[in-house]
């Protein structure tokens, strides 16, 4: 688990660093211009990153019991 | 009266509707008006958080910035991604902590993390200084589309002032009740509208969306990437960095997550909201769509750059549906922001003050407040503000600064003592105004700063000089034991 949580630092390097070195319009990636399209790329793997963290989170399964076990 | 006003006007007493059968079989009390009685499911959170994405900002603004700036308007995309990447981690101990002090907001937090009622009074004053441009931003959207989509049949003063109304009524009524489904009727809205839009465009006009940006990128060269100065790569990090870190730090955006029922939604959400946010490639596509076919919008008239070209396109029924989405996209964030300022002023400015009022009493006034600041608000959206992005960054340039002293409230062992705190905050926002304002003097001589240090964001300046200030008070306000066992470090 602990190593699956580096997945979350993808975005913030592809989107805070990487994009220093593709701030260009050609090629268009899916019509749009290629820094944009990185950005997009990133958002998209970012959100997957954090899928992949939220399905092996122990804390999920703990967060889980909690809500079943404790009533308002 | 035309087709689009008969549509606008309909949906804005249906939002009011909506909003006041909300209140039915709810015992008003302030924890029910301001966080919704902590009893929120997983979709009304989502659709609460992400309320900050779909507001006429991204609307009007993001196409606007598409439309005037190009590149620029990326950030937009960048930020909300990284700042849900955050909120994994930072939203459930916020919660938790939250729930078990049955905090109402966030100054309340501080105030308690840090055990001073000042500290508190800082926070929510700092809150209601970013919230009022806030709001600002809101109403004037408001206005732009109810007088450009009703084919200026109504002024953007009098749709200014209805808008005001009706948010203020239903708001002082229903409170956060009354948000939340409208929230869920507004996103639905926008959703359809902007994927329609952001897609009929670039193929109607330009037959592709390679065709498009090819025609622009011919006709206004770097226009697509970012500029080697002024708004520059330089310029893009540091405002993606410090939005992301100030998007939770945004008092309604406290409200948003204590309405929650349990925190295991915060972390789905993580996950799911980067993919929502998506949606706002299309805005961006309408204002780039706009550039070559309504020419000529300058300066903060870029803002209607999507309105003027539907108008252009479609008949006037349809106009009004987008004029409803885009009233939607006001109201909604206009009400969060009005219940956020009032419970900041009431809860966290007033109470400590007056220790002895009742709880409802100060619903009360928290309530009584909010036809006040909608006041406050609209005078100022008459009185010529900004574009609607500069609005929103000046916010959240302000919001920012409490970051450092909330993260350091959530370690185990927090460094920060509450003199830093208080200090930090401090520095940062008078920085980021002394900046601000020195700036708009700037700006009217010279449209760029020639400097490359200009181009890191104002905020995010401060945001280091508010860490160090912090870390300086801390060390030399802490408790003398610690400082003696360790004399050489």
């Amino acid at each position: 688990m602990t190593a699956v949580r580096w997945l979350a630092a993808l975005p913030f390097l592809g989107i805070l660093v990487g994009t220093a070195f593709v701030n260009q319009v050609e090629p268009l990636v899916f019509g749009m211009p290629f820094v944009l399209a990185w950005i997009v790329g990133w958002v998209v793997i970012g959100a997957a990153a954090m899928a992949i963290i939220y399905a092996l989170d122990p804390a999920r399964v703990l967060a889980e019991g909690e809500a079943d076990g404790e009533r308002q | 009266m035309n087709a689009a006003l008969v549509i606008i006007g309909l949906a804005t007493l249906g939002a009011l509707a909506l909003g006041l059968a909300a209140r039915r079989g709810v015992r008003m009390t302030l924890e029910q008006w301001t966080v919704g009685g902590r009893g929120f499911g997983g979709l009304l959170v989502f659709l609460l958080t992400a309320g900050e994405i779909y507001t006429t900002f991204t609307f009007l603004g993001g196409s606007g910035w598409a439309y005037g700036r190009g590149a620029p308007t990326y950030y937009i995309l960048a930020y909300g991604s990284l700042a849900y990447v955050i909120s994994y981690w930072l939203l459930p101990p916020i919660w938790r902590y939250a729930k078990r002090e049955r905090l109402l907001s966030q100054p309340h937090f501080f105030s308690r993390k840090y055990d001073s009622p000042w500290l508190g009074v800082l926070v929510a004053a700092v809150g209601v200084v970013a919230l009022v441009p806030y709001l600002v931003l809101q109403f004037q959207g408001l206005g732009i589309i109810v007088s450009v989509a009703s084919y200026g049949a109504i002024s953007p003063t009098l749709a200014i002032w209805i808008g005001a109304a009706t948010v203020t009524i239903y708001v002082m009524i229903s409170g956060m009740h009354g948000v939340a489904w409208n929230a869920a009727v507004k996103d639905a809205l926008i959703l359809a509208v902007v994927i329609f839009l952001g897609t009929y465009l670039p193929l109607h006009y330009y037959g592709g969306f390679s065709e498009m940006f090819r025609a622009i990128d011919a006709a206004k060269p770097g226009f697509l990437a970012f500029k080697p100065t002024g708004q520059s790569v330089l310029w893009f990090q540091s405002t993606v960095l410090l939005t992301a870190l100030g998007f939770f730090m945004w008092p309604h955006a406290f409200s948003a997550i204590l309405t929650s029922k349990r925190e295991q939604s915060f972390r789905r959400n993580a996950a799911l909201l980067p993919l929502y946010q998506l949606i706002l490639l299309f805005a961006f596509f309408c204002g780039f769509a706009a550039i070559m076919q309504v020419p000529g919008l300058t300066g903060a008239q870029a803002d209607q750059a999507l309105l003027r070209l539907s108008i252009q396109s479609f008949d006037p029924w349809f106009v009004g549906v987008i004029g409803a989405a885009g009233v939607m996209t006001a109201l909604v964030p206009g009400s969060i922001i009005l219940i956020s300022a009032a419970t900041l002023l009431a809860n966290d400015v007033l109470r400590p003050l007056q220790p002895e009022l009742s709880d409802s009493a100060v619903g009360l006034t928290a309530r009584a407040l909010v036809p006040l600041i909608a006041l406050l608000a609209v005078y100022f959206t008459l009185n010529n503000p900004p574009t609607l992005v500069q609005l929103l960054l000046m916010g959240y340039a302000f919001v920012t600064q409490l970051f450092p002293a909330l993260l350091c409230s959530l370690l185990p062992r927090n460094p920060m003592t509450k003199s830093g705190a208080a200090a930090g905050i401090i520095v940062g926002v008078v920085v980021v105004a002394f900046v601000t304002e020195t700036k708009i003097g700037f700006a009217d001589m010279l449209p760029f700063l020639p400097a490359r240090v200009g181009d890191i964001n104002v905020g995010f300046a401060a945001l280091i000089l508010n860490a160090v200030a912090a870390l300086l008070v801390s060390l030399a306000t802490r408790p003398a034991p610690a400082a003696a066992a360790s004399p050489s470090s």
